[in-house]
């Protein structure tokens, strides 16, 4: 299948492994992997941030980017819902019914590596191997906006030499809730706490998840207060062989 | 500032505006561990006890769609609804009044008050009473409001304010509860224990003696019916039924959005309702009334129709459903920010979820401006919701009237519009884009991740990044971005 990459602005700039990680996977199973130069950003920060006029520029840019795709794939879930349930939605509320249009189309085209995989092709076995004990949280947008729901898990449990260990409290948020995470830096730190030490409480080698966003946050207290555990990516995790290992090391 | 020209509820009198920012709130809260381990328990325990009876009702998500629609036709037509309501209630020998605020619902429940000659009322438990601040107007007035509702009592008695919309004292443990009563309840025996039943038995024997000897009563109501011009109250523990019939006079203050169409449609509504607030299949008591019954309850029925932002609320066409809103209290059971917070951090008597986007909106949002903020938009309480009230995306519409309104007070943008407008420029050009991908690299060489992890490096951070290491450690910048990598490949 031919899979147009939307990389998000966050992998491509600061988690360029997840980016990598993600085309090798598809490649491995035999997608044809494009990466439209033309990107940048969904939008999402401004548009949940309340700044909609200066997301839109940025929703007019990603249709003109993605509008002649078949299948547009994102490591992520939050980006995936703000395409999904927000680009058309803030194009017809500037009055700009085109453009929502096109959103809708591209909407309808983007999958969340979870779902892409899962639904689109049909696989929970992406032939990974990856001989660690990891744990899953499944961020609130994949869960709660895309109903992703066991899509994650089926493709980890089909991860060779995996031990997957299931996270307590797992479908609470994080705290990391974007701009949350600095304007209300006391209340987003306290659920930090909790998740940390849910992951603690796991004694995972490794803590997943499919956003590079929530796994900043948690990775960030997971190193702040020395708990072991690693974040990655889910698609590091599936990208993961034994010829070209993600490395497990120290943080 | 009002918006479409309709009036908010005004600033001065009642309980929907805090003293401080919600940021600078919670941080108060969450230094408290008590407070913490109190509402961690209780939340958790009825979260459960809620998803076991909601998980029994095979066409729960088809009931949620129903109260939706029949909230939404209550809304759409709000102004033939109410004057059918008043013409039913009028023709039954009650007394229907209008309140445009807060201030015009206080004068007159106390001038109604003071026609009785009575100095005290007995008050069945209500958030439009709390809302308006009726207990105080009353005070003034030189007339004693009784809370009767066990958990409102003990708030009343602690000179404290309600925390929950449901369970006030939730912010409460038993032994706090206790001490609260030996210090403030008279007559209470000196050798209270903090058994659940030793004090609610010593809170029954208190409020018996008010209830036989008390002449008026003042209710809310969960429900009005416009077609018969019946008032409705669910509750637990009977103490509403006993104001609601032993007074000689009734006095009902009601939000205008209460409203349903037809008495059947109280069949969907006294489905969700216990459900999903108390985590009951039923309430132990519904009280129905209609107007005065020679001979029976009340003799005297006035209904006070309440409107203090409603009006404006409903206005705004992304923000109105926030009036469907029945008070359940679902979403804060379930809201990870006000697990963590307790619901005094929000300023208003509507706390958590629903409060987030429904006092900026009584209010005007210049007056609530931080509430919109105060989620991670995690969308736990849309879930849960058995109006089906998307708060997240209501949240999300109103952080931009926050910001349209701070912009529109200034000429020049404030820091954080600037920096999103920047942003904004940055990504919408994708050589400049690429740039400034390139120009992150600089975070590598300044060692941005070991700086985070030491105190002393933290303290040289800038905001807001200073925020983020305040608990977070930041990844090692990467050595290219994703798109070089890309370009770069064979």
């Amino acid at each position: 299948m031919r899979v147009a990459l939307f990389a998000t602005c966050l992998v491509d700039g600061l988690f360029p492994d997840v980016g990598r990680a993600t085309v090798r996977l598809l490649r491995r199973l035999g997608h044809e992997v494009s990466f439209p130069e033309q990107q940048s950003c969904c939008g999402q920060m401004h548009l949940n941030t309340g700044y909609p006029a200066q997301a839109l520029p940025l929703i007019r840019r990603h249709a003109q980017v993605f509008g002649n795709y078949d299948a547009i794939v994102a490591p992520s879930g939050s980006c995936t819902g703000a395409i999904r349930h927000q680009h058309a939605d803030t194009a017809r509320r500037f009055g700009d019914d085109k453009l929502a249009g096109a959103a809708e189309t591209i909407a309808a085209r983007t999958y969340e590596l979870s779902e892409f995989l899962v639904d689109v092709t049909g696989v929970t076995d992406v032939g990974a191997f990856f001989p660690h004990r990891v744990t899953y949280h499944p961020t609130c947008h994949s869960l709660r906006l895309l109903r992703v729901g066991d899509k994650p898990m089926a493709l980890l449990r089909a991860v060779e030499g995996l031990d997957l260990v299931e996270l307590p409290a797992a479908e609470s948020c994080c705290g990391f809730g974007g701009t949350f995470a600095l304007k209300n830096s006391a209340v987003s730190q306290a659920m930090l706490a909790d998740k940390v030490a849910a992951v603690a409480a796991t004694g995972a080698q490794v803590c997943s998840a499919g956003d590079s966003s929530c796994l900043m946050h948690i990775g960030g207290g997971l190193s702040r207060l020395r708990v072991g555990a690693r974040p990655l990516h889910l698609a590091q995790i599936l990208a993961s062989t034994r010829t070209d290992p993600a490395l497990v090391g120290p943080l | 500032m009002t918006y479409l020209g309709m009036p908010t509820a005004p600033p001065g009198v009642g309980q929907l505006r805090g003293s401080e920012p919600f940021p600078a709130a919670a941080e108060t809260a969450l230094a408290n561990a008590q407070l913490r381990r109190n509402l961690a328990n209780a939340t958790s325990h009825i979260r459960a006890k809620r998803a076991a009876v909601v998980g029994e009702v095979p066409d729960w998500q088809q009931l949620r769609a129903a109260a939706a629609a029949i909230k939404d036709d209550v809304l759409a037509h709000l102004d033939d609804y109410l004057v059918q309501l008043e013409a039913r209630v009028t023709e039954r020998g009650g007394v229907v009044h209008w309140a445009r605020d807060a201030r015009e619902a206080n004068r007159i429940v106390t001038e109604l008050v003071a026609a009785t000659g009575s100095r005290e009322v007995v008050k069945v438990k209500s958030m439009a009473t709390q809302e308006i601040g009726l207990n105080e107007a009353l005070a003034e007035a030189g007339i004693a409001a009784l809370e009767t509702d066990l958990a409102e009592l003990i708030v009343q008695l602690g000179d404290d304010r309600p925390s929950h919309i449901l369970v006030p004292a939730i912010h409460r443990n038993r032994t706090e509860i206790r001490d609260i009563f030996l210090a403030q309840m008279a007559g209470v025996e000196p050798g209270l224990t903090d058994d659940p039943a030793a004090l609610a038995e010593a809170a029954r024997r208190y409020l018996r003696q008010k209830f036989l000897t008390t002449p008026v009563a003042i209710s809310g109501a969960n429900f009005a019916v416009a077609e018969t011009g019946t008032l409705a109250v669910v509750e637990s523990e009977g103490n509403g039924r006993m104001c609601l019939t032993l007074p000689r006079t009734l006095i009902t203050v009601m939000g205008i959005e209460k409203l349903l169409p037809r008495f059947g449609d109280l069949e969907v509504f006294l489905q969700l309702l216990p459900r999903s607030s108390t985590g009951e299949r039923m309430n132990p008591y519904t009280s129905m009334w209609t107007g005065v019954h020679p001979g029976d309850g009340p003799q005297e029925f006035h209904l006070v129709l309440l409107d203090n932002g409603r009006t404006a609320t409903l206005a705004d066409r992304r923000g109105r459903a926030a009036l469907r809103c029945i008070r359940c209290s679902a979403c804060l059971n379930v809201c990870p920010v006000y697990e963590r917070t307790g619901g005094h951090a929000y300023g208003s008597v509507y706390p958590g979820p629903i409060g987030a986007v429904l006092s900026p909106q009584l209010t005007g949002v210049a007056d609530n401006a931080s509430l919109p903020f105060a989620s991670t938009l995690c969308g736990a309480c849309y879930d849960v919701c058995p109006v089906a009230i998307d708060i997240p995306s209501m949240l999300v519409h109103l952080r931009s009237r926050v910001n349209e309104d701070k912009a529109a007070g200034h000429r020049l943008p404030g820091v954080e519009a600037a920096g999103m407008a920047a942003a904004s420029w940055a990504m919408r050009g994708p050589r400049r884009w690429r740039w400034l991908l390139r120009a992150a690299r600089l975070g590598r060489w300044a060692r941005l991740d070991r700086l985070s992890r030491s105190r002393l490096g933290r303290r040289l951070l800038p905001p807001p990044l200073s925020s983020w290491v305040a608990a977070r450690d930041l990844p090692q910048p990467p050595t290219s971005s994703f798109r070089d990598w890309w370009a770069g490949q064979p």
